[in-house]
């Protein structure tokens, strides 16, 4: 029967001020079933304050093959990290 | 005390047999969701049945506690509501029978809250939340089955049919129970009938279902005396206490 049903992708905030996180995914006929369904698959112990379900196939991802140039180009920039700052110690940890 | 210890053991044994007959299903449910949403339902009432069952071994005062009251007695004994220990059938009977429960479940543990009787009130107002989600679980399966595909509506309709005189028995009060409501312990059985066909009949109506009208209602099981259903459930749920009295793990 589930295969009859669509995928979801399910987020869960953990804490006020934390942001929502993947935790996994579900089929549910529709997306009121999916938050209960995410209710009880994912937040069994705790684990949230709030659910985010969205359609699996409504996302967009880049494609495995185009990691290269995606992602590649900043191997080669350290200068983008700021590790170049002398921090005071008065900022504290940063 | 004698009434509130046969209202507590009622309350508690609907919880209880209610829980086991749905954990039946724990690695059967038809989807992988369902199956884990079903068995917190059925954690949920565990919960609450020890609760109440721990109240009445309390108010009878014979040193038996919810485990000893759950695993040793007789199907005699029991106080549930004949509805309960109703087999699961197929998937949609179980829900049919979940949704029927859970909306007079719903009504009886907000009434509760408000009784004269704190330990009552206590517990039927740790279980409200719960409930709450268990209800509005049910309904929406209802509503999708009901008006889904024929065959899910044919079953749906079937289940309703089959469930419907057992789910009257929630509303026929005794003696007990109208001992109790005069003392605001307990509502009186009757009096929650209005609004549960309020509650049904709007479900119902969305689900395209469509409630018998008969007012016949099997009777029996909150005194004691059950369908053979019961004692095969019983069978099985108290065989290890019983095979191996004390044991732990």
């Amino acid at each position: 029967m589930s295969s009859e049903w669509p995928l979801w992708e399910v987020f869960i905030r953990g804490q006020h001020g934390l942001n929502h996180r993947h935790v996994g995914s579900l089929h549910a006929a529709d997306a009121e079933q999916a938050i209960r369904n995410a209710r009880d698959v994912y937040t069994r112990r705790h684990e949230g304050v709030s659910i985010w379900v969205v359609r699996s196939n409504d996302i967009v991802a880049s494609s495995p093959s185009d990691k290269g140039p995606l992602f590649e180009p900043a191997d080669s920039k350290v200068y983008r990290h700021p590790t170049f700052y002398d921090i005071p110690d008065e900022a504290g940890p940063m | 005390m004698r009434d509130r210890f046969e209202y507590a053991l009622r309350l508690g044994d609907n919880a209880l047999i209610l829980s086991h007959r749905l954990s039946e299903w724990c690695g059967h449910a038809p989807a992988l969701e369902e199956d884990i949403a079903l068995t917190n339902v059925a954690l949920d009432l565990i919960g609450q049945a020890q609760f109440w069952l721990g109240l009445a071994g309390e108010l009878e005062g014979a040193g038996r506690d919810a485990d000893a009251l759950a695993y040793r007695r007789d199907a005699g004994a029991f106080r549930n509501a004949l509805l309960v220990e109703r087999p699961n059938g197929d998937y949609g009977h179980t829900l049919m029978r979940q949704y029927l429960f859970d909306e007079w479940h719903r009504l009886a543990l907000a009434a509760l809250a408000k009784s004269s009787d704190p330990r009552f009130a206590e517990i039927a107002a740790k279980g409200q939340k719960e409930v709450a989600y268990h209800v509005e679980r049910s309904a929406e399966l209802v509503v999708a089955l009901g008006d889904g595909t024929g065959e899910s509506h044919k079953r749906m309709q079937a289940a309703l049919d089959s469930l419907w005189a057992y789910a009257g028995e929630l509303f026929v009060g005794d003696e007990v129970d109208a001992r109790l409501a005069a003392e605001g312990v307990a509502p009186a059985a009757e009096a929650l009938r209005p609004d549960w066909d309020r509650a049904t009949g709007a479900v119902f109506a969305q689900a395209r279902l469509k409630a018998p009208e008969s007012r016949f209602a099997h009777k029996g099981g909150r005194q004691g005396r059950h369908t053979e259903a019961l004692g095969k459930l019983l069978a099985e749920m108290q065989f290890l206490p019983r095979a191996y009295p004390d044991a732990t793990w």
